[in-house]
């Protein structure tokens, strides 16, 4: 059996505290910006979190994922410019447009397969950015501000950035004990052994091509959902949220904390961002210093940071 | 042995460019059979099962199972009517447990698997079967190993394994001898033995003193198409067999 403390446990048990426990700290000194700082990073986590489901568990390469993000965030962008607020039909409606959107894309570019997958889901994603980009009403490339968040009932107010940060997270969490029941299903072996061999799936009889068109569907709507999240935060939508690059960045965060693991996204998306943030504090040549620390990572430590863990883990054990 | 025919191929013709790979090539296998393949390199016969098996389309010709046709079905719905194959190249999960592997085939017949909640590597319905193919192929000591871990071997004894978990009336089985040594090759071949009868076997295999030891009929193809078609005596005595492939060396342990 494994022992019960180990890196990796330890890790993850203070991400998790450091995490919950962040507003106390930021109420008491004050540091709004980091709060602030922190629910991005945790809305990115959580879209993160969805492309893992694909990627890590399910091995589909979509350069594209950011799409669902926009989708999401014009959801409650444009429902908000029409003088829609009711979170409750803000955010439903962001879902079911991300998981349409989903299955439309997904149906059609899962019937690629390595390369041309990767370069179809970008396309579509960028088809989506030059979409709304054109779309004069809702503010084209300049984007759309949004003047009130999504309304809810009572107690629960978006504009309170503790209960903001708190709802994130809940969010978040949710969303990893969700892909983790998933991933432990019938459903997730089934996608889990269309990764690993897709041939051979077909040969004992599983129609492959559906499992994981619903695994894509499951994902964009989990990104949707952080897309109306991060709409919120920033209280402004544009085009550069669906942007390649933010696919790419979330393909990053997926591969650097360690792909097919539970929390290691979470991992991913605080080194990321966090040392973004430091870096580009330091130097606006940022850049090239993460540049090479990403390829370390990657060629190095296969697996990601929760792979490099267990690893210490295995190593302090033998 | 001649029951009715579980398996009937028409005409069945593949080409890869110039070359004919399947040749007007018609055959039947009657339930309950053991049926070998045999031929040299490149005669086809890989080619052939991954016709029956969906892997790939004719370009011409019929395939019928049990009555059905089923030459445009695809794989996955001729794997759900009982028609299971084994690779030659081994073709396993190989990132997943040994129990794993199984338990995935058997899955694959246990309903849909749009089941999003309970875990699945704690279902007795999916763990037990699994674990009974284990003991049969020998594989149960390793159960809980990678697939990746195992020998040459064993990942021989899982690809069969794989393809027996679904309970199949039919198993299409590409070379499962290639590459094992003398011992693992009698193992193999007190496993066919024991399966024969049980289930109809398409049986590809270099292994002559396999093949003639469990086969009840055999067609030897060359260049795609059928030069021979019988029992073991029958093809150990045609003269066209033993000029095209069997030859004088191995014709004289045969
Ligand atoms: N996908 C393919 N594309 C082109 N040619 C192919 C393809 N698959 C097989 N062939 C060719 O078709 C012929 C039959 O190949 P096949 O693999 O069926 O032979 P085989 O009888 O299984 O041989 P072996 O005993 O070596 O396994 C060969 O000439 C081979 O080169
Ligand atoms: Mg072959």
């Amino acid at each position: 059996m494994r022992p019960a403390l180990n890196f990796r446990t330890i890790v993850t048990v203070v991400l998790i505290a450091a995490l919950v426990l962040l507003p106390l700290y930021t109420g008491l000194s004050g540091n709004r910006f980091l709060l602030t700082l922190f629910t991005r990073i945790v809305i990115m986590a959580l879209a993160a979190v969805s492309l893992n489901l694909m990627l890590g568990y399910g091995g589909m390469m979509s350069f594209g994922h950011a799409a669902y993000l926009g989708i999401g965030g014009y959801a409650v962008g444009i429902l908000a410019h029409e003088g829609v607020l009711n979170g409750f039909v803000q955010w439903p409606v962001a879902l079911a447009a991300s998981a349409l959107f989903a299955l439309v894309i997904g149906a059609l570019s899962l019937r690629t397969r390595g390369v041309y997958f990767i370069m179809i889901t970008l396309a579509f994603a960028q088809m989506t950015y030059y979409t709304f980009a054109g779309l004069a009403r809702y503010g084209g490339d300049d984007g759309l501000t949004i003047y009130k968040r999504s309304q809810f009932v009572a107690p629960i107010d978006l504009s309170n950035k503790t209960q903001f940060y708190y709802i994130c997270l809940a969010l978040l969490f949710g969303a990893i004990y969700l892909v983790w029941r998933l991933t432990n299903s019938r459903f997730g072996m089934a996608i889990q052994g269309a990764r690993s061999n897709d041939i051979r799936m077909r040969a004992i009889g599983f129609p492959t091509y559906r499992y994981r068109l619903v695994c894509f569907v499951i994902a964009g709507t989990l990104c949707g959902l952080a897309g109306a999240l991060l709409a919120n935060q920033n209280d402004f939508v544009s085009p550069s949220i669906m942007y390649w690059t933010r696919s790419g960045d979330l393909i990053i965060m997926v591969v650097l904390g360690g792909m097919a693991t539970p929390f290691g996204p979470v991992i991913g998306a605080v080194a990321l961002l966090v040392l973004e943030e430091a870096l580009s504090g330091i130097t606006e040549y940022w850049q090239i210093i993460l540049g090479p620390l990403l390829l370390l990572v990657v060629l190095f430590a296969r697996g990601g940071i929760d792979g490099l863990l267990a690893r210490a883990d295995s190593k302090v054990r033998s | 042995m001649s029951g009715p025919a579980i398996l009937q191929v028409e005409n069945l013709a593949k080409r890869f460019g110039g070359i004919v790979a399947t040749d007007d090539l018609s055959l039947e296998i009657a339930a309950g059979e053991l049926h070998a393949v045999i031929g040299p390199n490149g005669a086809g016969k890989t080619t052939l099962i991954a016709q029956l098996s969906g892997q790939l389309t004719p370009d011409s010709g019929r395939i019928h199972f049990s009555g059905a046709d089923i030459t445009t079905l695809p794989m996955y719905r001729r794997s759900r009517l009982g028609l299971a194959r084994s690779f030659q190249i081994t073709s396993l999960f190989l990132d997943l447990s040994v129990l794993d592997n199984v338990a995935l085939a058997v899955q694959a017949h246990a309903g849909h698997s749009f089941r999003f909640w309970r875990d699945a590597r704690r279902e007795p319905a999916l763990r037990d079967p699994a674990r009974a193919v284990l003991v049969r192929a020998g594989l149960s000591e390793r159960a809980d190993q990678p697939a990746s871990a195992l020998s040459h071997g064993e990942h021989r004894q899982l690809e069969l394994a794989m393809a027996l978990a679904s309970a199949p009336r039919m198993l299409l089985l590409d070379e499962p001898m290639a590459g094992l040594g003398p011992e693992e090759s009698s193992a193999m071949v007190t496993m066919l033995r024991a399966l024969k009868g049980k289930v109809t076997i398409l049986l590809v295999e270099h292994d002559m003193e396999a093949v003639f030891a469990l086969a009840d009929r055999i067609t030897v193809l060359v260049y795609g198409r059928v030069i021979a078609s019988g029992t073991p005596d029958d093809i150990r005595a045609n003269a066209a067999v033993r000029e095209a492939y069997l030859g004088e060396s191995e014709g004289a342990h045969v």
